[in-house]
């Protein structure tokens, strides 16, 4: 395989050009308008749901277990597809779009197992850039540029099931950001980890430039690093607001099964 | 973490083998099995020549010598299915058995292709032991590809790989919860037969389902980053002048071989 030196990695291109276009953005980059779904065996998991959300907003998204939090996530780029309408970066969500809308919102799924699921590293970051279209030799810079982004530059050979459950939620993060996505959507991904592990995803979520919605229980997490929380129960928007006037509100914590951090 | 060592084959290396393409190595590998299958029964010293450039292949590599045997020879047993061949083949009665009123009769044919099947089994075994012992399992599945078996069966095999260890350390987790559910005060740990299969069957069924789920979300994965229904790899490099070569010699090698053995067998 075409090892790619760290200069072309850290070619300007790619680094800090990131999104040009989300500089541009003006209406919302997330925009959910009575979004209702119920799964195949009558469950509804979400009820009515209005979400905006603003270029570089850092949104979290609590509620307990069942409370649709995932639900939600998948319908950002369309895996799930209910009532209502959702748009991303402007467009409304149709047949049309989807390849646009799913480059667009990186998804990181909750167990890393599921996300990666090639026989190595490299390979599974390279899956998105091949699938845009891209042609090989940009797919290798954007691997590489992906693993460092993540800290785990070098990783390109390894198979994901030798690696920690914290290197793999990493790398799960660099099979997204290699699409340069502008809206990364997360699902627990502080789940699970030990301290030392959950400290490094926490600052590595932090120094990422892009949109941000967080579907968490780490109530610490929210705490630091997203400025706006969302309350989810029962498939419902409860709250919304500034995450420390959230966080004060014991009486609302406590009502959908929630501990402040 | 648990792991499932016997699943990992591959021992990392940097022998004249373990640098060789690994498209190279493939075609050789089945190269060498079609020649060892169309090898005409009885052939002794071509199947000597056969296990030369294994042997050879083996010392380059540097692998374990030990380890290699003990590992080809997980076919033994499979072939022992054709021992019925010892008896029921026609030719010269070596050895009779009676029984009562019916007589079995061992021929020096039915022998003969009964140790050619072994043998070449063997062989073929142990020759794939030496390919995927120097040869990462996903430029394996990569060399797959480029040699245009249809992409579902890669994407099979490449999704085999990557999840018969998650699912076996499922199974070890249930195994152990099962394990920890049935020790007894006497000591002896177990429970009775009915329960442990009825143990089982769930063991399976909980697997199926939570493998089933596992596949969806993994699908959601894949669309969620650009996955269309059409798989798409990267390309690999053209083969280099000396692969062609290395191609070339052996199979001329194999040829040559075949030619011989069966010049020798009509003459
Ligand atoms: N594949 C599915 N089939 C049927 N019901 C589901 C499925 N996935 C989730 N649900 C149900 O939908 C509701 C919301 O689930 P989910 O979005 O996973 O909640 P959360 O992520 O907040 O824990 C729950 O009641 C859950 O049982
Ligand atoms: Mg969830």
């Amino acid at each position: 395989m075409v090892s790619i030196s760290a200069e072309s990695a850290r070619h300007p291109e790619y680094s800090t050009d990131l999104h040009g276009s989300l500089e541009e953005q003006h209406g919302p980059v997330i925009a959910l308008t009575g979004v209702s779904f119920s799964y195949p065996d009558g469950r509804r998991a979400l009820d009515n749901v209005n979400l905006v959300v603003r270029a570089r907003e850092k949104v979290a998204l609590v509620g307990p277990n069942g409370a649709g939090k995932s639900t939600l996530l998948l319908h950002l780029n369309g895996i799930l597809r209910g009532r209502g309408a959702v748009a991303i970066m402007g467009n409304e969500l149709g047949d049309g779009n989807l390849g646009l809308v799913r480059s667009q919102v990186g998804m990181v799924f909750q167990h890393p197992d599921d996300q990666l699921f090639s026989p190595t590293v490299f390979e599974d970051v390279a899956f998105g850039p091949l699938h845009m279209n891209l042609d090989d030799d940009e797919v290798h810079r954007r691997v590489s540029w992906a693993l460092a982004q993540v800290g785990m530059e070098g990783f390109e050979n390894r198979m994901p099931h030798h690696l920690s459950l914290g290197e793999k939620k990493r790398i799960a993060i660099a099979t997204v950001l290699a699409m340069q996505p502008a809206i990364l959507a997360l699902d627990e991904p502080s789940g699970e980890l030990d301290p030392r592990a959950r400290r490094g995803l926490i600052r590595l979520l932090g120094s990422l430039p892009q949109t941000m919605l967080v579907a968490t229980h780490d109530m610490r997490l929210v705490d630091e690093l997203l400025p706006r929380t969302v309350v989810l129960d029962g498939g419902r928007v409860v709250a919304d607001g500034p995450t420390q006037s959230i966080l004060s509100d014991t009486v609302l914590l406590d009502r959908h099964g929630l501990e402040p951090p | 973490m648990t792991h499932i060592p016997v699943l990992d084959r591959y021992r990392e290396g940097n022998s004249l083998i373990h640098r060789l393409d690994p498209r190279v190595k493939l075609i050789l590998t089945l190269a060498f099995i079609v020649a060892v299958t169309a090898l005409p029964p009885g052939a002794w010293s071509s199947y000597l020549l056969c296990l030369l450039p294994v042997l050879v292949a083996v010392g380059l590599a540097g692998l374990n010598p030990v380890l290699v045997l003990r590992r080809s020879l997980v076919a033994i047993p499979f072939t022992l299915a054709a021992l019925t061949l010892v008896f029921t083949k026609e030719g010269t009665a070596v050895a009779t058995i009676e029984l009562a009123r019916w007589s079995v009769s061992a021929t020096y044919e039915g022998i003969v292709a009964f140790v050619t099947i072994l043998v070449k089994a063997w062989l073929s075994v142990l020759t794939a032991t030496v390919l995927v012992s120097t040869t990462p399992f996903s430029d394996l599945v990569a060399a797959l590809r480029t040699l245009r078996i249809p992409k579902v069966i890669v994407s099979v095999v490449s999704f085999m790989y990557r999840y018969v260890f998650v699912i076996g350390e499922e199974a070890l987790r249930l195994h152990r919860a099962r394990e920890a559910r049935s020790a007894n005060p006497t000591g002896s740990a177990g429970g009775s037969l009915l329960w442990r299969s009825r143990v089982l069957g769930g063991m399976i069924g909980s697997l199926f389902l939570r493998s089933y789920e596992r596949s969806e979300r993994i699908y959601a994965a894949m669309l969620s980053r650009g996955f269309d229904g059409n798989i798409r790899a990267m390309r690999m490099g053209a083969l280099g002048l000396s692969d062609s070569l290395i191609i070339a010699a052996s199979l001329a090698y194999l040829l040559a071989m075949l030619l011989l053995s069966h010049v020798q067998r009509a003459g």
